[in-house]
């Protein structure tokens, strides 16, 4: 894992339900606890730009996108399970631990 | 079974402009409500969908969303175009929209915890804002089942996606498959969530023949014609059902006779053929199934009427010839504009490219009658299923114009017996007319009769007809004679005839 590239992500619910709040809260962890701050992390609510949505092709929320580094990778749940957050972000390899 | 929540209240339904399918349906769709279409792979499920929009924007104006689950829009935007369907400039006119939730090739998706398909419901509330969309078509649900792992959340997600388009007033159309024809409604038991209306979309390989029907298994509380429908797809012109049994119950409007051009035969049709029928003539080969279809040019002609004549069986000359050798001059009648000969080898095209073309003879020479001659001769252009096909596309285009058409088929033997042509052809015939040899104390004669007239009453005789250079000439009904229509005729006695007559006397 390369010590100095910078992560952006986005973020899209629907809504502030308890689910978003809940992968907002599960995504900002993993990236103070695994990404050492270096991040840029958007939230984009969907009901306030339906046609974001549409142009970026969101079927289901949360949907976490991560822009950089390449390539973009598509994560969608309330990332509840960090490890497999960590594997979807190609931060932890599938066979470690 | 309990009687539904407002039994009283009448179902509207939405015109889809589907030809054949708003005859079926009673007038179309459900309208304000789902429908779910559900068909095997190759059915039609996704040009159905398509057509609904299609027929809205182009018979009515009313803008359309499309949500695709499984094709990428740019490709519904190229493969519909055979279809004649200008998606990208109804999209540019704002009356198609497309929501693209097909699948992101070279994307991979991870999925975690709990979601759900909010993004979803607000792409197609957005794009039914966008463009004041009345029709929505989505396409196809067992694919948004294979975007996801967790199917229970795509269940109760679209069960969530059916109420939401209830709130929007808007007349769906989902698509679904199955995996077999006769089986289970649809994968993933979606019928049970999503639409209180099912159609179902076949394509069954019987016996080498593909055979495309269409049924409407239910509509609660709207009625509906029941049972399967045969439906072809055409380019240009997509789904049209032939609704074989809804023509008889509907279409039997015009009650205006036309000559054949034999006077005895329209006695024996009881006045002449319906305007917008399709008559059937089958008989064994030179047995004066040319020099009826002559008639019936005639015929046409003297009443100042234009007839197209599409021949598949001999030469432009020979007819010329024939038809002089009965008193009629073609090229007299083509000079006139009352007559227009076309012909072609069977061989010459694939019976698409016929079909196209014959149409296209109809279009342009806009014919106040029809004749084909021979239907039979096509059938070895193409494959029986095919041909089927082919018959039916053909019958319900000339259907549609309302002028008669006439068309003739050689039977397989000499002495008569059912053709390919008759088994496809007869049910949607309005009237079918047998020419058939007669051996009689070692001479031949032949005999005609009206076997069926759709509406009317008609002769049961056969009767015996000659040919001279005035053309056709019927006489009186073979009496003492049995077994012609099965081309084994058998005398009866003067005692045994009248026994026989005896025994039905009223």
């Amino acid at each position: 894992m390369s010590e100095n590239r910078k992560f952006i992500l986005k973020l899209y619910i629907t809504g502030h339900t308890a689910r978003s709040e809940r992968a907002i809260k599960n995504l900002r962890r993993i990236c103070e606890d695994d990404l050492g701050g270096k991040y840029e992390m958007r939230v984009i609510d969907i009901l306030e730009q339906p046609q974001l949505a549409e142009d970026e092709k969101i079927l289901a929320t949360p949907t976490l996108i991560r822009v950089l580094p390449p390539p973009l990778r598509r994560i969608i749940g309330d990332l509840s399970d960090t490890e497999k957050v960590l594997v979807g972000l190609d931060l932890l390899p599938l066979d470690n631990n | 079974m309990s009687a539904t929540e407002n039994a009283n209240v009448p179902v509207e339904k939405l015109v889809t402009g589907i030809e054949g399918f708003d005859l079926i349906s009673q007038g179309g769709l459900p309208s304000g409500r789902t429908t779910l279409v559900t068909g095997t792979a190759g059915s039609a499920k996704t040009v159905f969908a398509a057509q609904f929009l299609a027929e809205g924007i182009r018979k009515d104006g009313a803008p359309g969303v499309f949500v695709t689950f499984e094709e990428a829009s740019e490709d519904i935007r190229k493969n519909l175009l055979s279809m004649g369907w200008t998606i990208a400039e109804w999209e540019r006119r704002g009356l198609w929209r497309f929501v693209d939730a097909s699948p992101q090739p070279g994307e991979d998706t991870i999925e975690i915890g709990e979601f759900d398909l909010g993004p979803l419901l607000a792409r197609i509330e957005h794009a039914v804002n966008m463009v004041g969309a009345r029709r929505i078509s989505i396409d196809s649900l067992g694919a948004v089942f294979s975007q996801f792992v967790n199917a229970a959340i795509v269940r109760s997600e679209l069960r969530r996606l059916g109420v939401a388009l209830k709130g929007l007033g808007v007349t769906a159309l989902m698509t679904s498959e199955r995996t077999e024809e006769y089986g289970e409604i649809a994968r993933f038991g979606v019928e049970e969530f999503v639409a209180d209306n099912v159609v179902i979309l076949r394509n069954v390989l019987e016996e080498e023949k593909r055979r495309r029907t269409i049924e409407i298994l239910k509509f609660r509380g709207a009625g509906h014609q029941k049972g399967e429908y045969p439906f072809t797809v055409l380019p240009d012109q997509g789904i049209i059902v032939i609704p074989i049994s809804a023509i008889e119950l509907k279409q039997r409007s015009t009650q205006t006779r036309v000559t054949s051009g034999v006077v005895d035969l329209d006695r024996m049709c009881g006045g002449g053929f319906f305007r917008d029928s399709l008559i059937l003539v089958s008989g064994a080969t030179g047995c004066g199934k040319t020099l009826l279809t002559t008639e019936f040019i005639k015929g046409g002609a003297l009443k100042g009427e234009k007839c197209l004549l599409l021949a598949y069986e001999e030469s432009r000359e020979q007819l010329i010839r024939n038809a002089i050798g009965w008193g009629i001059d073609f090229e007299a009648l083509e000079k006139d504009g009352l007559l227009k000969v076309v012909c072609a080898y069977p061989e010459s095209a694939g019976l698409e490219d016929h079909l196209i073309n014959m149409k296209s003879e109809i279009d342009r020479f806009k014919p106040d009658r029809l004749a084909v001659d021979s239907v039979s001769a096509l059938e070895r252009v193409g494959t029986r299923g095919g041909f089927r096909e082919f018959i039916i596309s053909l019958a319900s285009f000339v259907k549609h114009r309302e002028i008669p058409g006439m068309f003739t088929a050689t039977t397989a033997t000499l002495m008569g017996g059912p053709s390919v042509t008759e088994s496809h052809f007869s049910s949607i015939t309005d009237t079918i007319i047998l020419l058939r040899y007669v051996e009689m104390l070692g001479e031949m004669r032949r005999g005609i009769t009206v076997l069926k007239m759709r509406g009317s009453r008609h002769e049961k005789d056969i009767r015996e007809f000659s040919i001279d250079e005035n053309g056709m000439h019927i006489g009186k009904p073979f009496r003492n004679v049995v077994g012609i229509l099965t081309g084994k005729p058998e005398y009866l006695s003067r005692e045994e005839s009248d026994r026989l007559a005896g025994m039905f006397q009223e």
